[in-house]
């Protein structure tokens, strides 16, 4: 990558992710924190989690984890930078590509390649789940918590924002 | 990416084409206020503004739209914002609504982005991030297993397969996306052709 104009550098990086983002930011979240992190060295680990979790309690598309990045990279010419190449470019195939077929249902190769995208999705996610794990979860007390929330929000139709309310609380007391 | 990715079909399908469609500035703001109202996931405000209040789409035709952006590669929603206002207002609603859906919750972002830089090394705040990124995590384990119970449930030894292989490639010995997928793709789309054709033969 070009480390001369950190914009370019986010540009192309964004850029290029989105278009290989199947199954949506989630699922980008791995990608997003080896280059970040490993490649570039735009953020440690731990800059990485907190920026994750800003974005999960924030309002909006999840994806903006990258208008976080973007800034702690090029301030604020690079959040917007980051965040118009994540999102434009699949915005505009997405146009093109529903332009072309009129009606998408009539077609069975949409509903295949979704159906073959769905188990890779869902690797993906749990790939970032574990990496974000292995940056948060350091102490007993905190792996609890991952776990309880889990739990809770896995049988339970909770608004997830009170979840993370109370993560914000447990931590404000120093418990995790 | 959220437990509510396969919305359910359970209203009335009213007719979308006698309401007429709305303005570039009703998109921007319709899609600026689900954008907002949806912590944690714009989807279900998605869902629930076109769909049940603004009656601009049948609760069939949002699902192959949502279909649509979800096999493209991408943020689905921000897909379709895009693929929505263009169906109604061509490609300057796509781009209201686009607009609408990223311009406040980007600015807000921007804002929280300047916070944390200032203040992100004071202890309490540190604190309290760290106690929130533990629950994300566990909100995120929570729909990866969601969206794995079907999957578990028909047992399909392929799609398991790939699901593992692409959490250990990308999880653990961390490859890059381009990488696993480029292989990962070819295979599962393979995959599932031969299965279907199998079962329908």
């Amino acid at each position: 990558m070009n480390n001369e104009n950190p914009l370019w550098a986010l540009i192309s990086t964004f850029g290029l992710m989105s278009l290989f983002a199947v199954g949506g930011a989630a699922a980008a979240v791995p990608e997003m924190h080896r280059i970040a992190v490993d490649v570039h060295h735009w953020m440690t680990d731990k800059q990485f989690a907190d920026a994750y979790a800003i974005a999960q309690l924030s309002p909006g598309p999840n994806v903006l984890i990258v208008t976080l990045i973007g800034y702690a990279v090029a301030g604020i010419p690079g959040a917007l930078a980051a965040t118009l190449a994540m999102c434009l470019p699949t915005a505009l195939v997405a146009y093109y590509v529903s332009r072309l077929l009129n009606r998408p249902s009539q077609s069975r190769w949409p509903a295949l390649i979704q159906a073959a995208l769905v188990p890779l999705s869902i690797g993906l996610m749990a790939a970032s789940a574990l990496i974000l794990a292995q940056s948060t979860d350091r102490t007993i007390a905190a792996v609890l918590l991952t776990a309880v929330v889990a739990v809770v929000a896995s049988i339970s139709r909770i608004n997830p924002l009170w979840l993370l309310l109370a993560g914000g609380l447990l931590g404000f007391a120093g418990i995790v | 990416m959220s437990p509510d990715s396969a919305p359910a079909a359970q209203e009335p399908d009213i007719p979308a084409a006698q309401v007429q469609p709305p303005g570039l500035l009703a998109l921007f703001l319709a899609f600026a206020r689900m954008s907002l109202a949806g912590f944690g996931g714009v989807l279900v405000f998605a869902r629930r503004a076109i769909v049940e209040q603004h009656r601009c789409m049948t609760a069939d035709e949002f699902n192959e739209t949502f279909a649509l952006c979800h096999f493209l590669p991408g943020p689905n929603i921000v897909n379709l914002s895009m693929v929505f206002g263009a169906r109604l207002r061509g490609i300057a609603g796509g781009i209201a609504a686009f607009a609408g859906l990223l311009l406040p919750p980007t600015l807000i972002m921007t804002v929280l982005a300047i916070i944390y830089a200032r203040f992100g090394n004071v202890e309490v705040l540190s604190r309290i991030l760290a106690g929130i990124s533990c629950a994300a995590v566990g909100l995120l384990i929570a729909v990866v297993f969601r969206m794995m119970t079907p999957l578990l449930k028909r047992m399909e030894p392929i799609a398991l397969l790939l699901m593992l292989g692409v959490f250990l490639a990308i999880g653990v010995v961390r490859l890059p996306l381009q990488a696993v997928l480029l292989v990962a793709i070819p295979v599962s789309i393979g995959a599932t052709f031969l299965l279907r054709r199998k079962v329908a033969a």
